[in-house]
C-alpha cells in the first residue's frame, strides 16, 4: 500500500481534516475524478501494534464524525453515545475506533458547501454527484492513510450499514467483520419517493436559488425544514409517535381553528425542522439522498445480490427492529438469506423495539449486547486460539 | 427447548447433546435448527473442527451464540431453513424441536434437502409412563421436561418412536441409526423400537435419503 504525502491540518480544533487524492484522483462511480478532496475525522482508543483492532463507524444520512463524546459544534452529545467509549460495547479502552464525514456531507469533507479548489467558491451544484460506493472509495483513502491494512469491523446504521456492506462487497479483503443495522442492499421505491419529496420541497423553496444560497444572504430553510420533517415521521413508528403525543395539544385547551401547531406532534415536527436547518447544508442534503437512492448493491452484478456477496470473507452480524417500516426486516432478511446460500458467515437479529428505524440510535441493551459479544468472540478467535 | 444454560466449558453439554456430537465426524458442515445458546455448535466447532450453522427462534438465544462466536440468524425455522441451498450441509440437528413444528413431515424433508443426513431427537409419547398417564388419569401428561399445559404448550405435534418410523417409511427416508433415550439423556442399551417405544423418554434417529 503507498501512502501519499498528505498535510494534516486542524480544523478548529473540532477534530483531524487531511486532504486526500492529490497524487491519485478519487474518480468516482458517475465517471468524474475528485483531484483532491477534504475527509474531517474523529479516532478514539489507541491502534494497537499490528493494527488489528481498527473499527470504522459509518454515519447516517444526517449524521457526522462526532459518533461519542461532545459534538463540538451543537454542544450535544455524539450520535451513538451509548455504544461506543470506555468499558462500552464498543470499548475504546481495546478498539482504535474511526469516524469519517462522508463524501458530500458538510461536516468538514469535501461536499457542495466546501470550497472548489480548482474555483475558490463553493462547489455548490459542480460539487459531482456521489454514491455510497464514492463515499466508501473515500474512506478506503483514509484507512490508507491511517496505514491500516484491514479493519477487524466496519459499523454503522441506516445509510451507515450501506456503507458497511458497500465495504464488504467492494473492499472485501480490507474488512474483517461487518455490522449493518437497520439497513438495506438497495434502496426501495418507498424509500426513493420520500427522498424524492424532500428534496422538492428544498429546490422549491425560492431561497434555494439553483443550489447557489451561499451567493446571497439567505438559505432555503424552509424547503429543508420540510424535508426533514417529513423525513423524521418516517425514522419513527406509529406506536412512538401516539404513545409520545396521541392527539395531545400544544399548550392550549382547545383547537384554535386556524393553522398554528394546535398538536403537540405538529410543534415536534416544526421543531425538528427548524434545529436541522442550523446544522445541515441544503446541497448536501441533495446530494446523500441522491447516493442513498442510488444505492444496490446488486447492481454492479447484473441484479444479483448472490454474485455481489458470492466468495466474501466477510463475516456479518446483521441485525433489524420490529418497528422499523423505512428499512425493514425482511430487507435486512434478503440479505442475511443470500449471505446462507453463498456459505457466508452470517448472524442476524430482529430485535423487538417500538420506536421504530431511530431506534438504532436510541438506548438499546439488546443491540449493544449483541454488538460486543459478536465483536467479543471475533477478537477472541483473532488473539488466540484458546479455547475457554 | 435449551435447558443447558450456563455452560462456560465447552465439555460441559447436556448428555444427549453430547451423544449427538458422537455422531458428528470430525470438520463436517453441521447446521443445528433450533440451536438454543448454541452449546452443542459451539462444542462441535472446538472438538471436531466442524462448520457450524445455526437457526434459532428466540433472540436471546441468537445473542448468546453469537457471544460464542456463532453464526446464528434468529427465525422460524421452518421457514429459514427453506433459504438454505440443497446439500448445503453434511449434517442437519434438529434436537427437541420436532414436535413443537407445525408440520414435522415438510421439516423431515427440508433436513434432507439441505443436508445429506439429519440428526433428529424427540420426546417418545409411546413411553409407557405417558400411556399410564393418560389410562388411569384421563389428561394430557405433563412431564418435568415438557412442563406445559395442553392448551399452551408449543409442543403441538407428539408422536411415538413408532410413529416416528413409520413417517420416515411414508417418506421414502432412510433410518440409519435410531438410539433410545432414558430420562437422563443416556443411551438406553436394547436397541429393539418396540422395546424403545415402551420404555425410551426420547427417541435420537440419524435419517438420510441416500
Amino acid at each position: 500500500m503507498t501512502v501519499e504525502k498528505n498535510k494534516i491540518e486542524m480544523d478548529d480544533g473540532f477534530s483531524e481534516v487531511v486532504t486526500l487524492g492529490i497524487d491519485d484522483p478519487l474518480c468516482l462511480t458517475s465517471g468524474e475524478c475528485l483531484s483532491s478532496f477534504k475527509i474531517a475525522y474523529k479516532c478514539w482508543g489507541t491502534l494497537n501494534g499490528d493494527k488489528s483492532n481498527a473499527i470504522l463507524v459509518c454515519h447516517a444520512l444526517t449524521g457526522d464524525q462526532y459518533a461519542c463524546g461532545q459534538n463540538p459544534i451543537t454542544g450535544k452529545e455524539g450520535w451513538w453515545p451509548k455504544l461506543i467509549g470506555p468499558g462500552l460495547a464498543i470499548d475504546t479502552d481495546k478498539y482504535f475506533v474511526i469516524c469519517s464525514n462522508v463524501l458530500g456531507s458538510c461536516s468538514g469533507s469535501s461536499g457542495p458547501k466546501e470550497m472548489n479548489p480548482e474555483t475558490n467558491e463553493p462547489y455548490g451544484l459542480d460539487f459531482p454527484v456521489i454514491t455510497i460506493a464514492d463515499m466508501v472509495g473515500a474512506q478506503v483513502r483514509l484507512i490508507d492513510y491511517l496505514e491500516i491494512d484491514q479493519l477487524f469491523s466496519v459499523i454503522g446504521g441506516s445509510m451507515g450499514g450501506m456503507q458497511v456492506i458497500q465495504w464488504a462487497v467492494d473492499h472485501n479483503t480490507r474488512v474483517k467483520t461487518a455490522i449493518p443495522i437497520a439497513s438495506t442492499w438497495r434502496h426501495s421505491a418507498q424509500n426513493i419517493a420520500f427522498h424524492e419529496v424532500g428534496r422538492q420541497a428544498i429546490m422549491a423553496d425560492p431561497n434555494w436559488q439553483n443550489g447557489r444560497y451561499f451567493e446571497t444572504k439567505n438559505r432555503p430553510k424552509a424547503g429543508l425544514s420540510v424535508a426533514r420533517m417529513a423525513a423524521h415521521i418516517t425514522y419513527m413508528s406509529e406506536k412512538s409517535l401516539t404513545s409520545k403525543f396521541g392527539r395531545n395539544l400544544q399548550d392550549r385547551e382547545k383547537l384554535t381553528f386556524g393553522f398554528d401547531a394546535d398538536f403537540q406532534v405538529e410543534s415536534y415536527l416544526r421543531y425538528q425542522g427548524i434545529s436541522f436547518v442550523d446544522r445541515f447544508d441544503a446541497n448536501s442534503y441533495l446530494y446523500i439522498t441522491r447516493a442513498m437512492d442510488y444505492y444496490d448493491i446488486s447492481a454492479e452484478f447484473d441484479g444479483s445480490l448472490l454474485a455481489a456477496l458470492d466468495n466474501t470473507p466477510v463475516k456479518f452480524c446483521i441485525m433489524s427492529f420490529t418497528s422499523d417500516w423505512l428499512y425493514t426486516t425482511e430487507e435486512s432478511r434478503e440479505m442475511v438469506r443470500a449471505l446462507n446460500a453463498v456459505g457466508a458467515q452470517v448472524s442476524f437479529v430482529e430485535i423487538e423495539m417500538d420506536k421504530g428505524h431511530d431506534s438504532f440510535l436510541l438506548e438499546c441493551p439488546e443491540m449493544f449486547n449483541i454488538i460486543s459479544g459478536f465483536l467479543a468472540a471475533e477478537a477472541r478467535f483473532d488473539g488466540s486460539n484458546s479455547d475457554e | 427447548m435449551n435447558e443447558g444454560h450456563n455452560t462456560h466449558r465447552a465439555s460441559d453439554i447436556r448428555i444427549d447433546l453430547l451423544l449427538i456430537a458422537n455422531m458428528i465426524p470430525e470438520g463436517s458442515r453441521v447446521l443445528d435448527v433450533g440451536c438454543g445458546d448454541g452449546a452443542l455448535l459451539d462444542y462441535l466447532r472446538k472438538k471436531k473442527n466442524v462448520d457450524a450453522r445455526g437457526i434459532e427462534l428466540s433472540p436471546e438465544g441468537v445473542k448468546d451464540s453469537v457471544s460464542k462466536g456463532l453464526s446464528v440468524i434468529q427465525g422460524n425455522a421452518e421457514e429459514e431453513i427453506t433459504h438454505f441451498p440443497d446439500n448445503r450441509f453434511d449434517y442437519v440437528i434438529l434436537s427437541q424441536t420436532l414436535q413443537a413444528m407445525s408440520r414435522p413431515d415438510k421439516i423431515l424433508n427440508e433436513l434432507l434437502r439441505v443436508g445429506k443426513r439429519a440428526i433428529v431427537s424427540f420426546p417418545n409419547f409411546g413411553n409407557w409412563r405417558v400411556r399410564l398417564h393418560i389410562m388411569l388419569k384421563g389428561t394430557m401428561p405433563v412431564t418435568k421436561s415438557l412442563d406445559y399445559p395442553w392448551y399452551s404448550t408449543p409442543n403441538i405435534h407428539f408422536c411415538t418412536i413408532r410413529d416416528f418410523v413409520d413417517l420416515c417409511d411414508e417418506l421414502d427416508i432412510k433410518i440409519e441409526k435410531g438410539i433410545g433415550m432414558d430420562s437422563s439423556g443416556s443411551r438406553m442399551l436394547f436397541s429393539s423400537m418396540i422395546l424403545s417405544n415402551i420404555f425410551a423418554t426420547q427417541g435420537l434417529y440419524v435419517i438420510t435419503r441416500d
